[in-house]
């Protein structure tokens, strides 16, 4: 279809203005709505997120294994996947070592091995992240080799880890601390709150195709 | 296409039907009061809009560059860039991708673009079934009905229609009235077809040239299923997608989701820059991207109608047109309804076949002053329906189509009369005096509304009675 690549480039480029187009600039936008500090940051973060039927539980580096494990048990969760080679592992084991439910399960094979088991007998999944965005109450996930795309996504509930250093005012500023412009992943998200659905009467309707809950720890 | 009578009788019959237009209207007063409370700064949304207007106006201007440069750079992170002059090349392509990977469905996220290429029913004809997932889509599907929004399909059906749909289509399950349970069948029908599926398909709400990414807006989650558990992801949009940065894509964000829905983010917004790498456990083996034309460069050539390329499918314009609102989507009989429909149908299909679609518009402007990117609607509904009866040859594909002679004459002598004082006086003086001949009925005017009659007192003879003397 190079062919057509041609064609529709020549039209484009034949109705383009003869003279080069002039770069408008993008006026900058206030950021007067944007919290100020590291407690504002939280808070905008935790009341959008709850405003959209997340959970959002805060916690410390040593505590948030022993709050998964309860909030977990709490919900009944049997079987929860995680990243075998993720961030979280080690900590996951640590705790989850001793007896009783949920089993940890590592996602250690590509889905084509256990599909199935994945679609079917997981009911929770618990992934790290790459910190949050307070004005929309986003977390952001960048899935990879260690903890992969379906891991947050198939799975009835997510739980979540976000430090809350890496909470970011706005989507505008966290992609330019994390210079999403120099290389981005196969695959990048934000996640605000659990699936949603307001195709019925536009009345909003929660837990259609992705995970029904959506837990986050802030680890402070 | 549509002639008068098939418009005519579409909107009669929208009229007609109570239980939707009540659906509609509701759904649509609750997405203007969304869209409110969504931008409580009147002055920052203005400046939201400067930015959205100037970003994609940046975009458009450099069009051709930029399609080449993400065309490069989705290269480079391996997604296959394929171009499409037509709906029938985009089907074309993507049939030829299922089937060499042996489909035997496709599994879709929400995308209008799939919709103007008729793509559900190409798939089957071709023996490969297509399975909607957007609930709203789902539940269209199911009906055998098209969308009758952009971003809200079924806001025609209330949730008893639903459920009755429901029951007649899958009886072996039992399906609650409540919106909650039905968004449950809908996850248990579907999540089967996410399980087995094939391939995926979605559309694209930016495409981003820098980096080669595709980003997709959605709430339900399953766009972020159709693009990353079948082995292969195609993602079919219009050219008209790409932005220039990275960072062009969170002002444009913030404005595609308040305008839309009032909501400050979607539940997911899903950046796919490639497909699985080979130590990568899921996501699609490959992704194809269909650059799809359709049109757009034919709109691209022409300094008005280009304007509405930076159209970013929120759905703002219909939500606040009156006429819209009254009608739903059904009754235009295009793939986009509304005032944006308005304008790029006619546009692409031709005013021979769509020019009475243009006066579907009471030029009220509400639509303008909502659209994030500040597309000058009524100005281009205006511009089509000049095109429409011009009779110079310029103008859109099928100009002239809707130009009556008498009526050209008619507005002949009203030009002529009305540049003319003695002769205005003559005629005022005339139809004031003969008022009783006038008729009484207007054929297609009067019908439903008061014939207007001449008054028995001219404007300029109750003016100089009363003192004004201008002259």
């Amino acid at each position: 279809m190079s062919d057509a690549r041609a064609r529709i480039l020549g039209r484009l480029r034949a109705a383009a203005p003869a003279t080069t187009p002039t770069v408008v600039p993008t006026p900058s936008l206030s950021p007067a709505a944007i919290p100020a500090n590291h407690a504002d940051l939280l808070q905008s973060f935790r009341e959008r997120l709850e405003a959209v039927r997340a959970e959002v539980h805060v916690s410390d580096a040593e505590g948030w294994p022993a709050l998964v494990q309860r909030l977990a048990r709490e919900r009944g969760v049997a079987r929860l996947l995680f990243g075998a080679d993720g961030p979280l592992a080690d900590a996951l084991r640590r705790q989850f070592a001793d007896d009783g439910p949920p089993a940890l399960v590592p996602y250690a094979d590509p889905i084509e091995a256990w599909k199935e088991e994945l679609f079917y007998g997981i009911d929770a999944g618990i992934t790290s992240s790459l910190g949050g965005i307070a004005d929309t109450g986003s977390v952001i996930l960048w899935p990879g080799p260690a903890e992969p795309r379906l891991l947050s996504l198939v799975p009835p509930v997510h739980f979540v880890i976000v430090e809350a250093e890496q909470l970011h005012a706005s989507l505008a500023d966290a992609l330019a601390a994390q210079r999403w412009a120099e290389g981005m992943p196969t695959n990048a998200l934000l996640i605000s709150g659990p699936s949603k659905s307001a195709d019925i009467e536009q009345t909003i309707a929660y837990g259609v195709h992705g995970p029904k809950a959506f837990v986050v720890i802030v680890v402070n | 296409m549509a002639t008068p009578s098939e418009l005519g009788g579409r909107i009669g019959r929208a009229l007609g039907n109570a239980a939707a237009r009540a659906n509609i209207a509701r759904a649509m007063y609750g997405l203007q009061k969304k869209r409110l409370l969504a931008f409580p700064d009147a002055a920052e949304l203005e400046r939201l809009r400067d930015a959205g207007e100037a970003i994609k106006r940046r975009a458009i201007a450099r069009l051709p560059e930029l399609l080449e440069t993400l065309q490069a750079n989705c290269a480079r992170n391996g997604i296959q860039v394929h171009w499409a002059e037509t709906a029938a090349d985009a089907n074309r392509i993507v049939l030829d991708i299922l089937r060499q990977h042996g489909a035997r469905d496709l599994i879709k996220g929400k995308s209008m673009v799939s919709e103007e290429m008729g793509l559900n029913g190409e798939l089957s004809a071709a023996g490969i079934e297509p399975v909607e997932s957007d609930l709203g889509e789902f539940i269209i599907q199911v009906g055998g009905e098209g969308p009758s929004h952009i971003i809200a399909p079924a806001v025609h059906k209330s949730r008893f229609e639903v459920a009755a749909l429901f029951r007649e289509h899958f009886p072996d399950m039992a399906h609650g009235d409540e919106i909650e349970a039905l968004c449950g069948s809908a996850r248990s029908i579907l999540r089967r077809r996410f399980f087995a599926a094939d391939a995926g398909l979605s559309g694209a709400n930016f495409l981003v040239a820098e980096t080669g990414t595709i980003v997709l807006v959605e709430n339900e989650g399953n766009g972020r299923l159709s693009t990353t558990a079948p082995g292969v992801h195609i993602a079919v949009a219009g050219i008209e997608k790409v932005v220039e940065r990275m960072a062009d894509v969170p002002p444009l964000l913030r404005l595609l989701t308040r305008s839309a829905t009032g909501q400050p983010v979607t539940t997911y917004v899903n950046f796919v820059s490639g497909p699985r790498k080979a130590d990568e456990k899921d996501g699609p083996h490959e992704v194809h991207l269909v650059l799809l034309d359709n049109g757009r460069s034919r709109l691209y050539a022409d300094p008005e109608l280009r304007e509405s390329l930076r159209c970013i499918r929120c759905g703002a314009c219909m939500n606040h047109c009156p006429v819209y609102v009254r009608l739903g989507g059904h009754a235009y009989g295009t793939v986009y309804p509304g005032p944006i429909g308005t304008v790029l149908e006619p546009a692409r299909v031709g005013l021979d076949r769509l020019g009475e679609l243009t006066e579907a518009s009471t030029l009220c402007g509400a639509c303008s002053e909502v659209c994030p990117v500040r597309i000058p609607l009524p100005s281009l509904i205006h511009r089509l329906r000049h095109d429409a009866v011009r009779c110079d040859g310029a103008g859109v594909a099928g100009n002239g189509a809707r130009r009556s002679k008498v009526e050209a004459l008619v507005w002949r002598a009203w030009a002529f009369v009305h540049a003319r004082p003695a002769w205005y006086r003559l005629w005022t003086a005339t139809a004031t005096r003969l008022r009783v001949l006038a008729p009484r009925r207007i054929a297609g005017w009067s019908d439903a509304r008061e014939t207007p009659r001449p008054a028995a007192r001219s404007l300029h003879a109750l003016t100089r009675e009363r003192g004004y003397d201008h002259e």
